[in-house]
């Protein structure tokens, strides 16, 4: 389980590394991206995929 | 008065440090005020020693000093109807647009580099695109950074609010003495029409939820920035139908609580920014309209009214953006700080305020005695306080009025530059007049025959008769010609 970036409409903005408990986001190249093996899903952490809540827009942090 | 002529162009222009020198040393000065302080008699000493060199937050320093804003923050905590940071473009000019963001060692760079150029630089402002405050980390290593190469540059910051009580005493202790924050309502259920959502604490909230949190942390940190002694600037969006009016119980709200300033600006909502403002039709204020709330909150907090909504990487005067002669790739990877231009200029500049102060208070005594009307007057500068461009080569028009009150500066009218390469273009005349609607003269340090002709066939006159004098000066002769005892001809 992990989510992932649409990145044709992420911003990068970088709003969701530095919101990510995990560490999972990191700017690669031309895009942010998600490491599926190190998103935990925020399970634990938050209520909420902070990844998701904190970008401005919307539908861009997705269940991969 | 005839004011002695020390070319603060050629000071500012780049040019080797010896010109600059032969400059500032050959500007003599003839009045008696030489040197003294342009300090209004009804501000605290301390006060203006914060301003006086800041252009935002003096109307009389932005004739002089610029401001230049690093674009290091871009991770925002609100969504705001009038925003896209997706959008951005070279030729845009408008709050929330960069070309390129930086980190802070690059953004360290690119001050050093633009302070060794622009000699009127005084400030560094950190706007976005994102929230300074939220983007926090990035916002401090800059600040700490550049205070340790240029320790005399300001600091300066603009925020939403959101995340701002978080770092007030980090703010303080880091000299930043002067911070925008944001405000559009103190009514949730209005703020509910303007922010669709905020992340606060992990958690994302929509509607009058998001926007009560989002009052409360604007007034705890208002309040707090005041008992600290930070000045505060507050930035206002005006978006006709749904704050215009409530700005005037907004603005009541911000002075109880200490704001310095109050800066009230148009919505820009062209749908081709994308925002969502721009997509539902939403229109902004005309400038008249904006004149008119403006002069409606005259005498609640002090109102600013030569914000020009700068882009978050602006370089240079107000009114004026140099970023693209700055760009990343036209920087040096190693770039040493040299002191003596801005030195040199704030010499000069120490001297001409003076000056131009004791020419502006005459000026204002020619208008009060004269017991007229009330004149608008639109003014074409480069700078220095002066009447010093072309007709055709202004990119904005300063707008004063002139009434038995005084001389007042209301606002200014971006246009289109209507000469490139020498020739006129019909097409962009048109909207220069359009741009120029409700003003009764244009004074300009040169003006063709073609042009001032349309002008006065939509009603306004044009006139370079004041070339290079005072603006104060030459709108107390133009008003003293209208409405005192001798008509002046040049005003025709
Ligand atoms: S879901 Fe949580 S853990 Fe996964 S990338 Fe997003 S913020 Fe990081
Ligand atoms: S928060 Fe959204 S827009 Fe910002 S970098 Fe992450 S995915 Fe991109
Ligand atoms: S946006 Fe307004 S307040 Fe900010 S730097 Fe520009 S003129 Fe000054």
């Amino acid at each position: 389980m992990a989510f992932k970036i649409i990145a044709s409409q992420c911003t990068q903005c970088g709003a969701c590394e530095f919101e990510c408990p995990s560490a999972a986001i990191k700017f690669k190249g031309e895009t942010y991206i998600i490491d599926p093996n190190k998103c935990t899903e925020c399970e634990g952490s938050f209520d909420t995929q902070q990844c998701a809540s904190v970008c401005p827009v919307p539908k861009t942090c997705v269940p991969a | 008065m005839s004011a002695p002529m020390i070319s603060l162009e050629s000071l500012a222009s780049t040019t080797s440090f010896d010109q600059l020198l032969a400059t500032a040393k050959s500007g003599g000065c003839s009045s008696s005020s030489c040197g003294s302080s342009a300090r209004p008699d009804d501000m605290d000493p301390a006060v203006w020693e914060k301003i006086k060199d800041h252009p935002c937050y003096s109307e009389e320093a932005h004739h002089y000093f610029a401001r230049m804003h690093v674009a290091v923050a871009p991770a925002c905590n609100v969504q705001c109807n009038y925003c896209n940071r997706k959008y951005d473009c070279a030729n845009e000019s408008r709050p929330g647009v960069v070309s390129e963001k930086l980190t802070p060692d690059q953004a360290m760079r690119k001050v050093i580099a633009v302070a060794n150029e622009v000699p009127q630089l005084s400030v560094l402002g950190i706007a976005g695109p994102g929230d300074a405050c939220y983007d926090w980390k990035k916002t401090k290593a800059t600040f700490g950074q550049v205070a340790k190469e240029i320790p005399d540059i300001k600091l300066c910051i603009s925020t939403n609010g959101l995340a701002l009580p978080e770092h007030v005493d980090e703010l303080a202790d880091m000299n930043v003495d002067h911070v925008t924050i944001t405000i559009n309502m103190v009514d949730p259920e209005i703020g509910a029409k303007i922010y669709p959502w905020i992340f606060y604490d992990h958690r994302r909230y929509t509607g009058v939820e998001a926007a009560e949190i989002l009052h409360e942390r604007q007034m705890l940190g208002l309040e707090m920035l005041t008992a600290r002694g930070i000045l505060t600037k507050i930035n206002s969006v005006m978006i006709p139908g749904v704050n215009d009016e409530h700005l005037i119980e907004v603005n009541k709200w911000v002075k109880e609580r200490g704001a310095f300033l109050h800066n009230v600006m148009p919505l820009i909502s062209d749908p081709a920014h994308g925002t969502h403002y721009g997509l539902t039709g939403q229109r902004g204020p005309k400038a008249m309209e904006l004149k008119a709330l403006q002069d409606r909150l005259e005498g609640g907090a002090k109102l600013m009214r030569h914000c020009r909504q700068c882009r978050a990487d602006a370089v240079g005067l107000l009114g004026e953006d140099r970023g693209q002669e700055f760009t990343l790739d036209q920087i040096p990877d190693e770039v040493i700080y040299d002191a003596s231009k801005r030195e040199a200029y704030r010499e000069v500049v120490a001297r001409e305020r003076g000056d131009h102060v004791a020419a502006k208070g005459e000026a204002v005594e020619t208008v009060r005695a004269a017991s007229g009307g009330s004149l608008l007057v639109a003014v074409a500068t480069k700078g220095g306080g002066r009447v010093n461009e072309h007709f055709g080569h202004a990119r904005e028009f300063q707008v004063y009025e002139a009434s038995p009150k005084g001389i007042g500066f209301v606002g200014h009218r971006k246009v289109e530059q209507y000469c490139l390469g020498g020739w006129g273009e019909d097409a962009t005349l048109d909207g220069v007049i359009a741009a120029l609607e409700g003003i009764d003269v244009v004074l300009c340090a040169k003006i063709g025959e073609c042009p001032k002709d349309q002008l006065t066939a939509a009603g306004i006159r044009a006139t370079d008769a004041y070339g290079y004098d005072y603006i104060e000066t030459a709108i107390g002769a133009l008003y003293a010609g209208e409405f005192g005892i001798e008509p002046l001809a040049a005003t025709a």
